[in-house]
């Protein structure tokens, strides 16, 4: 058992006595007796590092580990240069508390001012926070960032990620707020049905970019017509598409939010990940969570502060817009080095890599048998059909006994395929043929 | 120090992945018309620009961090490890349950072992943090009354001394907050207590123990009486690291509560985050809890309740910081647990006990695992405030206690040495929290004007939110 206590049973009781008390009991006296535990917990007892870690070994030893990886759907699989893990990995940065206080914070506190300027150059949007939980809660907390008293309802279309939608309408079910799907039309949001279920209780309209099904929605329209009728527009975004697609600033949104785990974060069974948000300067003030601001010290020298933290639960307590108090840091900080790592030119070829890959993929699909479902332009993710749907499984495990992770089974035949730059063409090839060898038998 | 941006150099790259080997068509989408002005650096700058920011970062591995309510343990390097397995990196969140037994197997144990430390019957690993368990566990108490037709419970209960997320919490899901006094011990005001409970009570949020550090003995009674006006008990389980295996929060008449895995259990804080914040229930709760439950007892798969509230994040949670908290608990063990936790209180006895004759204590008696001093006398004496004692400690290499909470307590340092400190850093805290005082009575005008050693001096607060300057400014 290793317990992590320094200090030895004998300099316990010696402590013990330099404060008066004769045994560990008495530090506990004011607990009720009735209340105290008389036996040991029931959790096993405790075990060396070797132990520990042969037992932990053992248990991923259980987890399928995928050679090629083709299922997207709000985790994506990107290659990590090593660079990241080793910055990220340093102790200070790993063991720090949020940077509260300033003076011996200074290197976190840049390291986040310069994380929330990568979203803004990425988003086209004038301000960033340090960021949330994840994609999903950094929408959920955007529509909270539009509702007023008057206006409370969110408008969410259907082609958003239905985890998404699901955190949107937990976060409102606290708020007692109104979410209304916006149905979806040949894998977009139906725009003229968005027209006619604006009205002046809706506070945004929440689209995704690509969507769910990895179609490139009308953006700028959609800006348009919410604004049109008083309504916010929150668009939730691929980081990586970013680089190459109009950005939220672009389109007119108000609030651009998105998954950040693609930036460098493992698919590590769902988190921890990254929730971005950036915003139109008007509503700077409105962002949940921390931001930090550039100012001088006492002698006029630059540095950076934690600041506007009067938004903030500690402050504000029950009337601030969000509890958010821990965040993910250094998920953020992985963000923003990853960024530095690539830069620009970098970050634009991973993408490009993940259209060219995309594309071919679903071209030897179709050629395999699997129909494209939506004609339209895209990014990284599309449908495809099969015409015997009862085949879709059998799809899967052929794949799966090569090693190749499919894509997501949507149901009824539909299946949600994704490439990223890690998939070369002879891996795609052989998904293909292993697709039609399924199809044809 | 400069920033990455200043470091930019156009046409410095490093290049990590190759071309496509396959066609690469003209993207049809719209196009991005502004240019993408990320940092251009060769690899070695990026390096070198971090390990700059390092050196102006302080973590435990640093030095001692007594940061009160905090938690701010040793984070055990072989949680990393255990962590970074390919057989968990590397796992997508939406692969078969066939192919995740190994992740379902360590929230399944992780699960069943914070239900025994806690006394509860169920538990959910989807929240992210303490707050987001908060609010999850307010959530549960929203729909047991809803799911009764019981609409008119709109109120919870949150003791002054309470934390901002609590208060916070609730209002994001909903009710109304009605702050309960402390009395003069520092405990609940029990007959004020008593007087805001009724028919619109849904629930009260505590900590025990609580903000100021103290046990309060009243609970059983106290969650009674909550339990008699037919409301739940929340407990917030940030203080926990004083009482596991010594005493359970489900024992203590509470229904819901949520640990703090970055706290209580050695995740490491990573400068703000990721941290976890699992919610426990007991089992009338349990139809309601969020994202999947891990079903199953040789073959383990994941399963919707029946009544969920839907989910709180997307997937099943920050899954890799349950990794190392199962790989720290594994570790300490069921003797480890009451140890860890009563020697969490004797070091923080110890340092009180080191200071209590020239540091004013806001409640003078035996603590748990934190406690907070009041400066309020030193202020009006001296003019030296709290966080002015706060900026001298950087000077002898500390990182200062956590300043002005709780709100109750005026000119407040809460310290929290933890369990991991051995007695020669709580003898060496001791001597530099009695030197700093000493040097703010003869010195109060300096006291102002610390730390005196850093690179940084105090930054000015009021210019930094009055225009706030939130990114680079690229210069057009
Ligand atoms: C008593 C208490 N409750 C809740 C929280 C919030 O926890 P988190 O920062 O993980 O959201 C804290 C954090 O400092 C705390 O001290």
């Amino acid at each position: 058992m290793s317990i992590y206590v320094p200090n030895t049973d004998r300099e316990q009781q010696e402590m013990l006595e330099a404060c008066g008390f004769q045994s560990f009991d008495d530090l506990y006296a004011l607990i009720p007796e009735e209340l105290k535990r008389k036996e040991a917990l029931d959790i096993p007892e405790g075990k060396p590092e070797m132990e520990v870690r042969q037992l932990l070994q053992e248990m991923a030893g259980k987890n399928r580990v995928y050679a090629s990886v083709f299922r997207g759907a709000g985790a994506y699989r990107h290659f990590i240069p090593a660079i990241v893990g080793s910055v990220t990995g340093k102790e200070e940065f790993r063991t720090a508390y949020t940077p509260y206080q300033a003076e011996i914070s200074q290197g976190l506190l840049q390291s986040i001012f310069e994380y929330q300027t990568d979203i803004c150059e990425l988003t086209g949007l004038a301000a960033s926070n340090a960021g949330v939980y994840d994609g999903a809660t950094a929408a959920a907390e955007a529509c909270e960032m539009c509702r007023d008293r008057k206006r409370s309802k969110a408008l969410v279309s259907a082609s958003v990620d239905p985890k998404i939608l699901s955190v949107v309408r937990t976060y409102a079910f606290g708020r007692d707020a109104e979410v209304v799907l916006i149905p979806e039309r040949d894998g977009v949001t139906d725009l003229d049905a968005l027209q006619g279920m604006l009205d002046d209780a809706t506070a945004c309209v929440l689209i995704q970019q690509p969507n769910y099904y990895g179609c490139e929605e009308n953006a700028a329209r959609t800006a348009e017509i919410a604004h049109s009728a008083g309504a916010k527009l929150i668009m939730s975004c691929n980081p990586i598409a970013l680089a190459v697609m109009k950005t939220p600033g672009e389109c007119g949104a108000d609030i651009a939010v998105g998954e950040g785990q693609p930036l460098g974060m493992p698919l590590q069974f769902g988190g921890p990940y990254l929730g971005f948000m950036a915003a139109d300067e008007k509503m700077t003030r409105r962002l949940p969570g921390r931001i930090v601001g550039e100012t001088t010290d006492m002698n006029g020298e630059r540095c950076y502060v934690l600041t506007m933290q009067a938004r903030e639960q500690h402050i504000r307590r029950e009337k601030a817009g969000s509890n958010i108090c821990s965040n993910e840091a250094l998920c953020a900080l992985t963000a923003a080095v990853y960024l530095a790592a690539m830069g620009p030119e970098g970050l634009r070829s991973v993408a490009l890599s993940c259209h060219a890959n995309a594309h071919y993929l679903r071209n030897a699909l179709s050629q395999a048998g699997l129909r494209p479902l939506h004609d339209r332009p895209f990014f990284h993710e599309f449908v495809t059909q099969a015409d015997r749907a009862e085949l879709v499984p059998e799809i899967l495990q052929a794949l799966d006994r090569e090693g190749i992770l499919g894509g997501l089974d949507l149901g009824e035949g539909r299946m949600l395929w994704c490439a990223t730059e890690m998939n070369r063409r002879a891996s795609m090839d052989k998904a293909a043929q292993i697709v039609k060898e399924v199809l044809c038998r | 120090m400069k920033l990455i941006f200043e470091r930019s150099v156009p046409g410095r790259k490093t290049e990590y992945i190759p071309l496509p080997d396959v066609p690469c068509p003209e993207p049809e989408f719209e196009r991005r018309g502004t240019k993408l002005r990320l940092p251009e650096l060769s690899e070695v700058q990026v390096d070198r620009h971090y390990t700059e920011l390092a050196g102006e970062t302080r973590g435990v591995n640093g030095g001692f961090y007594p940061l009160g309510s905090c938690t701010m343990k040793y984070n055990p390097p072989m949680a990393e490890v255990c962590a970074a397995l390919p057989g968990f990196a590397d796992v997508h969140p939406l692969q078969t349950d066939e192919s995740i037994q190994g992740c379902l197997e360590v929230m399944d144990m992780t699960e069943r072992i914070l239900a025994e430390i806690t006394g509860m019957d169920a538990m959910t690993l989807q929240p992210a943090a303490g707050a987001h368990g908060e609010f999850t566990g307010l959530l549960l108490i929203k729909a047991f009354h809803r799911s009764r037709g019981d609409t008119l419970r709109r109120k919870i209960l949150v003791p002054d001394s309470a934390h901002g997320t609590n208060p916070a919490s609730a209002a994001m899901a909903g009710f109304e907050v009605v702050n309960i006094p402390s009395d003069s011990r520092g405990y609940v005001d029990l007959e004020e207590l008593k007087k805001r409970l009724g028919p619109d009570t849904a629930g009260l949020m505590l900590t025990n123990p609580n903000t100021v550090g103290l046990f309060d003995p009243q609970i059983s009674e106290i969650t009674r009486a909550v339990h008699e006006a037919g409301g739940l008990n929340y407990y917030d389980g940030a203080n926990l690291n004083a009482i596991m295996g010594i005493v359970r929060p489900g024992d203590m008449g509470f229904d819901v509560v949520h640990v703090n895995l970055h706290k209580t259990f050695a995740t490491p804080h990573g400068g703000g985050g990721p941290g976890s914040g699992p919610v426990g229930c007991k089992a009338f709760l349990s139809d309601f809890l969020p994202g999947f439950r891990v079903r199953g007892e040789k073959e383990l798969k994941r399963e919707n309740a029946a009544s969920r509230i839907g989910d709180v994040r997307s997937f099943g949670g920050n899954f890799t910081v349950v990794v190392k908290a199962l790989a720290y608990l594994l570790s300490i063990g069921r003797e480890g647990v009451p140890r860890t936790a009563s020697n969490a209180v004797l070091n923080a006895n110890y340092l009180m006990h080191r200071l209590r004759d020239v540091y004013p204590m806001a409640f003078d008696q035996t603590c748990m695992h934190e406690f907070v001093i009041t400066l309020e006398k030193l202020r009006e004496e001296t003019g030296v405030s709290a966080m002015d004692i706060a900026k001298t400690l950087i000077d002898y290499g500390m990182h200062p206690p956590t300043m002005y909470c709780p709100l109750i307590v005026h000119e407040a340092l809460m310290v929290e040495p933890t369990e991991t400190e051995s007695r020669e850093t709580l003898d060496a805290a001791a001597d530099a929290f009695r030197d700093a005082l000493e040097q703010a009575r003869l010195h109060p005008e300096e006291g102002h004007l610390r730390p005196l050693t850093t690179r940084i001096r105090r930054p000015d607060e009021v210019r930094a939110a009055r225009k706030p300057v939130i990114r680079y400014d690229f210069g057009d």
